[in-house]
């Protein structure tokens, strides 16, 4: 039997994963548009992966070369996303408070 | 080091954290929990990365110092940044997820090898393509995002700049890029490849400088799905699962966005894009002003209509974060409930300047979620409410929107404010609102002007209730 390239697959992840965005974005509160933004900000640095490969691939001698300098920046810039994205995710959801019943 | 085969099971249940992280912002009760997968999506994802390369060299001790220095950065700025502030900073880290996919995928084609992607010269075809798609859509990404920030930090004016052939030569340097991606993986140049960065670079800036400051909430959505898609481009070249499925969540969640902000506007997204709405015809709205007279009022008239109403309906708009008007809003709120005056908040889906944005600077204001509401839940409320306060808002409440087929906002849903027993309107002039448009609500029998800054003219109100 003929073997299907691995791209197909993740193509197919791909797509479905489209179809899971369609429907979770859309079951999401107005009011919680803003933060849907910073939290997605922060999940697609996620890239930070790629970044941390191209960091390491300067060969045993030296750690530093074109490749991997750019990688080291990527490092950072994806961190400052990561972090800064979740914690003022975190934040903002922090504020949303609902009616206190004793008044 | 950990199996080829293992990390990649890890990576799928990181995708799978990711999209419960979107799942739990359904409601704001499940919205932390949410974000706390989120956060362990991405702690199992970097974890997994370390593990599967398994090499601890010295170049590991720098990764673990540009990770530090990013995340000091990135928790600096995520706990001092204002939350009126909120579509710069999403501008901001959307330039910076663009700029990361860039560098990613200049040093997967300097140094394939480190990636299985073939040898330099000679990187495998889809690979190629897949990076060069990546590339190409996160510099449009950061260039874009750049231009986005700068006007709504107001460091770019915020009015649409335009000039003659600009459609023409976007076109053209869209086909460019399309061109020299096919000559780049056909013959695999290195200079093309720069070549292809530069282009997107520029494309990104000349798409976003006509469109106007208003339309900000849309274009921030595009950049957020941009980002996205150039987050897959990478996740297909490194043939990493997270990063696909992340991709795709974040494409479509701002395209999504981006749509129900078209939606909010009544236009289309083409229109947007092609940008130079709200280039205001100065001239003709300075004349229709100077005919009609307005009622003018003050702290003192607004207090007095309010002390004796009992509900209001408050519209805030952008007017309002750029006053720092939210918390002495909600004091003016306190004093109203206190005299047993029912008080609801009413917010159009494009008030602000990004998708949420009045949300969060009423959450910041300790005004709890469930007095908000949405266009199509208190629009019928109108009629029944005897003031309506409308704070810094202006087109999302123009009439005109229903009435006059030759408005240029025309079918664009607006909140039905005319229908109130009576409208308080505060701002700081008559100019009309970033659409160019004069609004007939100024002029009405019902309507009392309060021309103040929104902070101050609120803070005046609550000393006379």
């Amino acid at each position: 039997m003929e073997i299907i390239d691995p791209f197909i697959f993740r193509l197919s992840i791909f797509i479905l994963s489209i179809f899971i965005g369609y429907y979770v974005v859309w079951s999401v509160t107005p009011s919680l548009h803003t933060p849907l933004m910073s939290v997605t900000n922060a999940i697609s640095s996620v890239i930070i992966v790629g970044a941390i490969i191209a960091g390491l691939a300067g060969n045993s001698d030296n750690t530093f070369n074109t490749s991997s300098i750019f990688g080291f920046i990527a490092i950072s810039l994806a961190a400052i996303n990561i972090f800064g994205g979740f914690l003022v995710t975190q934040r903002m959801l922090a504020m949303y408070k609902k009616k206190k019943k004793d008044k | 080091m950990i199996s080829a085969n293992l990390s990649a099971i890890f990576y799928l249940i990181s995708g799978v954290l990711f999209i419960l992280a979107l799942r739990g912002l359904s409601s704001p009760e499940t919205s932390r929990q949410g974000n706390f997968f989120g956060i362990l999506g991405m702690v199992i994802a970097i974890s997994v990365t370390f593990l599967s390369i398994g090499n601890f060299s010295s170049g590991f001790v720098y990764v673990l110092i540009f990770l530090l220095i990013g995340g000091i950065i990135g928790a600096f700025i995520a706990y001092k940044i204002p939350m009126t502030a909120m579509p710069e900073l999403v501008a901001g880290f959307h330039s910076l997820v663009g700029l990361a996919a860039v560098f990613v995928a200049i040093s997967a084609f300097l140094n394939p090898k480190a990636f299985n992607l073939g040898s330099p010269g000679n990187i495998k075809l889809g690979s190629l393509i897949e990076m060069s798609i990546g590339a190409a859509v996160g510099a449009i990404t950061f260039s874009g995002s750049i231009i986005a920030f700068l006007k709504l930090q107001g460091i770019m004016s915020g009015s649409p700049i335009t000039f003659k052939g600009q459609h023409p030569l976007n076109a053209l340097i869209l086909i460019s890029i399309v061109v020299v991606t096919y000559l780049l993986c056909s013959t695999q140049s290195a200079n093309l490849f720069w070549i292809l960065l530069a282009i997107s670079f520029l494309i990104g800036f000349l798409l976003i400088i006509p469109i106007g400051g208003a339309d900000m909430p849309v274009v921030i959505s595009m950049l957020n799905s941009y980002s996205g898609w150039a987050a897959a481009g990478i996740g297909f070249t490194l043939e990493n699962t997270a990063l696909i499925i992340t991709g795709a969540l974040v494409g479509s969640s701002g395209a999504i966005l981006s749509y129900i902000m078209c939606k909010g506007m009544n236009r289309s997204f083409f229109n947007v894009i092609l940008g130079g709405f709200g280039a205001t015809d100065q001239n003709s709205s300075t004349r229709s002003k100077e005919q009609k007279p307005v009622k003018n009022g003050n702290a003192e008239d607004a207090a007095f209509l309010m002390k004796n109403a009992s509900s209001v309906i408050i519209v805030p708009g952008y007017g309002m974060a750029v006053a720092q008007a939210q918390h002495a809003l909600r004091e003016m709120v306190d004093t109203l409930k206190k005299n047993d005056i029912k008080v609801s908040y009413a917010i159009h889906p494009v008030a602000g300047r990004m998708p949420g944005h009045m949300n969060v600077l009423l959450a910041e204001a300790n005004v709890p979620y469930d007095e908000v509401f949405e266009l199509e839940e208190i629009n019928n409320d109108f009629a029944n409410a005897d003031v309506a306060f409308v704070i810094g808002a202006n087109d999302v409440t123009n009439p005109a929107a229903k009435t006059d087929p030759q408005s240029p906002i025309y079918g664009m849903p607006v909140l039905d404010v005319e229908k109130c027993k009576s409208v308080l309107f505060i701002k700081r002039s008559l100019s009309p609102g970033y659409a160019g448009i004069d609004n007939d609500l100024f002029y009405k029998e019902n309507t009392l002007m309060l021309f103040a800054d929104a902070k101050k003219m609120t803070e005046d109100i609550t000393k006379n209730l």
